[in-house]
């Protein structure tokens, strides 16, 4: 009960003060409800409520108030704040959803402002950290497991890829450009918080110590896959990661990431859930619904838009027409904010913060991380078809988020030519090892076709199952012969 | 049983005696088949009361159990059915959302990953369209996908199928959509035995449940015995019901036209065709061996439900009668549907458009007259 104790004791305190507005009782402990804290004397609430306190303001420790109460209260602000579209704080009108001030210019809200929402960014390109920025210290030993990091995701990204060229897999999705995102922000987590990804995240699972063969495994979809075979590479999925499996279709962890806040927040957890999406992500439906809810909730999540400029060969251009995505999250009542995603000190130091937000506060937030998709969409995408070759070389290279942390580490003393060199042949080597291990890997047994379809195996998929082995049985030159029966 | 003995009473012309006789082996039966039939002392329960039961049971005997939906909360639900959940136990499990299907879908869906029992209701089916893409790539097959690893213990609830008078995109069944989904089980309660037992059931299960009620029986009355009543009451998903027991024409149906059903085999009775009804109850898991078994005894079959007819609940049971029964049948299978084309609002083309008694008492005699007429007469 802290969330709602923690409101009660405000009010409790602050009705002690304005005993005359109210005719609370002396209680130390009043029932839960769910008003604004920051009421003022001041205030009258519309319609009927006017001057009667609420009848749910008793005694009794069972009552519950109605959350539609609060947004009589929601346009509070508007009065304390500095009026900037010229509205006279003396003339207000009570509305449905709060008190607005009138203004007799009619001004139309631009729908672009004069200048675009800033970006937060600690190290330069050249992996300097800038003066006077403010950022959360990492320590040696995290600096380097995140550069680490982001060097095996590269380096399996780019195995994998060729994989998938050669025949050995039939399809891959990379993150290349986009470690700083995957790494930073898993950095800042900890493993109790739940992450839903879209699908170009592995990073978050690597971070949380997913190995390259468990990797491998879900790839070639062998026996030792956790996905038992069901789904297309990159699909990965881990409970004991906290890392939902990736799931297709668009968007739709975005209000699946609010139902699990709900869980967690009914639960009182230490913990959020994290989940990510892309730029073209935030046309869906299903965007607009979880963040909408996940305010009005007042759910843990935390949402970052990887912002890379494409949505496969859609342009941001033709994506929205608003100032990026970190101006949706004010249309919704989410604090938000902008960051460099290409810098990893950056990413690290505002998901930490937001994660601290999101769980003391109780409320959703969102970042919008700005970077670059520098390979094609996946192995199914040729992206030089639908932009240049130049502007894909430039982010690779003066643009890369590994090289400017690197820079950074290399700074610092921390890391040196021959670290790199060496880890970078240990995670080749490794990779390639754990690929051949997973080809040469039994396939997942006939059993796994019919189960977890529902919890328990049903009568019919019995008889299924019992079909199916026996016309293997009798027909075997029409069957693989690599499935284990 | 006793239902058709009250029924009898009130249109008069049986005599007492006889009444208390078969009162008095009805209620001794009881005794001993306690499950099947109902009890003397019944009370009557309206489904909607059932419903509502059943979730205020669940939700108290499990704090994972919560409700979301449009309406659900203030005002008592759409239709009533989870009134006063909200003053009992409060916003936080009784949830009044924003008006997305798919943002509530997606939320339960994440919730129950997350642990947590919701059961979202949909205003009606047909609203579940805008969410089906969580009900059907999220919760049916995540468990599948994630090789167990996400369980999805979701109930998805509401009415559904023709109301009276309100149109083509308040009307449509969704039972034969839904129950083609592996990864789903679909549930179609018509009596508040039905609804009671199914629901707590469908609440209890690891499963996502799709759960299809039919607003026009909300205020059908049933008499409920004493076990129904029990808070720990439940009924297997998956087993059919014979609503009435008979020997020369099966006929199956669910929901709403198990009572147009009944009233069929009254009506046949009286032209001596004795006709079993079977009361689904389980849309998926369709309960195969009990409609091939009565198959098996009557020989004759006939599929009724008021969904369209392509693709339908009827078609998928005829399919499996003739994998399973062909020798057995007598007659071709008789499917009776709603019309092929959107619920038309006038009473008298929306009439027209749904399966009527006399539509059932017509099949039923044809699938009876079709071949040698000596079944019909006997």
């Amino acid at each position: 009960m802290a969330i709602w104790l923690r409101r009660s004791r405000n009010l409790a305190h602050y009705l002690k003060a304005e005993k005359g507005f109210w005719k609370v009782p002396n209680q130390t402990r009043l029932s839960p409800c769910f008003f604004n804290p920051e009421i003022s004397s001041s205030a009258t609430l519309t319609g009927e409520n006017c001057g009667n306190p609420p009848s749910f303001l008793g005694n009794s420790p069972t009552l519950f108030g109605s959350r539609r109460f609060e947004s009589i209260k929601a346009g509070r602000e508007e009065l304390d704040l500095e009026d900037e579209n010229g509205g006279h704080q003396n003339q207000a009108m009570d509305f449905p959803g709060g008190r607005i001030s009138f203004t007799s210019e009619m001004r139309f809200v631009s729908e672009s402002p004069r200048e675009r929402i800033p970006c937060y960014r600690v190290l330069d390109d050249n992996g300097h950290p800038i003066m006077h920025s403010n950022f959360v210290e990492v320590s040696k030993e995290e600096a380097l497991k995140m550069y680490t990091s982001m060097v095996t995701l590269e380096t399996m990204d780019t195995i994998l890829y060729e994989a998938q060229r050669q025949g050995r897999i039939s399809f891959y999705v990379t993150s290349i450009g986009e470690e700083a995102i995957n790494i930073a922000t898993a950095a800042a987590l900890t493993p109790h918080d739940v992450v839903l990804p879209q699908y170009r995240e592995p990073g978050v699972l690597l971070w949380r110590g997913f190995t390259l063969q468990e990797f491998a495994n879900q790839c070639l979809g062998n026996k030792a896959d956790y996905g038992k075979g069901r789904q297309m590479p990159i699909h990965y999925g881990s409970n004991k990661h906290n890392y939902f499996t990736v799931s297709s279709p668009i968007a739709t962890q975005i209000p699946q990431a609010v139902g699990a806040a709900y869980s967690l927040k009914m639960d009182r957890k230490d913990a959020c859930v994290v989940t990510y999406f892309g730029d073209g992500g935030t046309s869906e439906g299903d965007f607009h619904a979880g963040l909408n809810f996940a305010a009005v909730m007042e759910a843990p999540v935390v949402f970052i838009c990887r912002n890379n400029g494409w949505a496969i060969s859609t342009p941001v251009s033709q994506q929205f027409r608003s100032d990026g995505v970190v101006v949706k999250g004010k249309a919704y009542g989410i604090r938000s904010i902008r960051v460099d995603g290409n810098d990893a000190l950056a990413v690290y130091s505002a998901t930490r913060t937001a994660r601290e937000m999101a769980i003391t506060e109780q409320k959703p937030i969102l970042i919008e991380a700005l970077t670059y998709r520098v390979g094609h969409h996946s192995t199914s995408d040729d992206s030089t078809k639908y932009r240049l070759v130049d502007e894909i070389e430039h982010w690779k290279t003066a643009r890369n988020p590994i090289a400017r942390f690197r820079k950074w580490v290399n700074g610092t003393g921390w890391w040196s030519d021959e670290d790199e060199s060496e880890l970078r042949a240990n995670v080749r080597k490794q990779l390639l090892q754990a690929i051949q291990v997973a080809e040469k890997a039994e396939k997942p047994p006939i059993s796994d076709l019919f189960t977890d379809v529902y919890e328990s195996l049903p009568s019919n998929l019995c008889e299924q199952e019992e079909l199916l082995r026996e016309s293997i049985k009798r027909h075997p030159q029409d069957y693989p012969s690599d499935v284990p029966t | 049983m006793l239902g058709i003995v009250r029924r009898r009473i009130a249109r008069g012309g049986v005599n007492a005696s006889i009444v208390e006789q078969s009162l008095q082996k009805i209620r001794n039966q009881s005794l001993i088949y306690a499950s099947r039939s109902y009890s003397s002392a019944s009370k009557e329960m309206t489904v909607r009361d059932a419903l509502n039961s059943a979730l205020d049971e669940e939700m108290s005997a499990d704090p994972k159990v919560f409700v979301m939906g449009e309406e659900v909360g203030e005002y008592q639900g759409a239709y009533k059915i989870t009134k006063g959940l909200l003053d009992k136990y409060g916003p936080e499990r009784v949830v009044d959302t924003p008006i997305t299907e798919a943002g509530f879908a997606g939320i339960g869906v994440g919730a129950a990953y997350h642990g947590l029992r919701p059961v979202v209701e949909f205003m009606t089916f047909n609203f579940s369209m805008q969410a089906i893409d969580h009900i059907i790539n999220s919760a049916a097959k995540s468990n599948y996908m994630s090789a167990g690893q996400i369980s999805v213990p979701i109930v998805f609830r509401g009415p559904n199928g023709a109301a009276a008078g309100v149109g083509a995109q308040h009307s449509q069944c969704y039972a034969a959509w839904f129950g083609a989904c592996p990864g789903l089980k679909v549930l179609a309660p018509y009596s508040s035995e039905d609804a009671r037992g199914l629901l707590k059931a469908a609440i209890r299960d690891p499963d996502p449940v799709v759960f299809l009620e039919n607003e026009l029986l909300y205020g059908e009355s049933f008499p409920v015995s004493a076990e129904v009543l029990d808070s720990s009451f439940c009924l297997p998903i998956g087993k059919a019901k014979i609503e009435r027991e008979g020997k020369d024409v099966t006929i199956t149906a669910f929901s709403k036209m198990v009572g147009y059903a009944l009233k069929a085999a009254e009506i046949l009775a009286k032209e001596g065709i004795s006709a079993e009804v079977i009361n689904l109850r389980s849309i998926r898991p369709l309960d195969r061996s009990t409609i091939n078994a009565s198959v098996r005894k009557t020989n004759r079959l006939v599929t009724v439900e008021e969904g369209f007819p392509q693709h339908g609940v009827g078609a998928e049971i005829c399919a499996s009668v003739v994998e399973e029964s062909f020798e057995y049948l007598d007659a071709p299978v008789e499917r009776i549907a709603g019309a092929d084309v959107p619920m038309p609002y006038a009473a008298n083309l929306e009439r027209m458009a749904v399966p009527q008694i006399e539509d059932i008492v017509r099949a039923a005699k044809r699938a009876c007259y079709r071949s040698v007429p000596l079944a019909a007469t006997a």
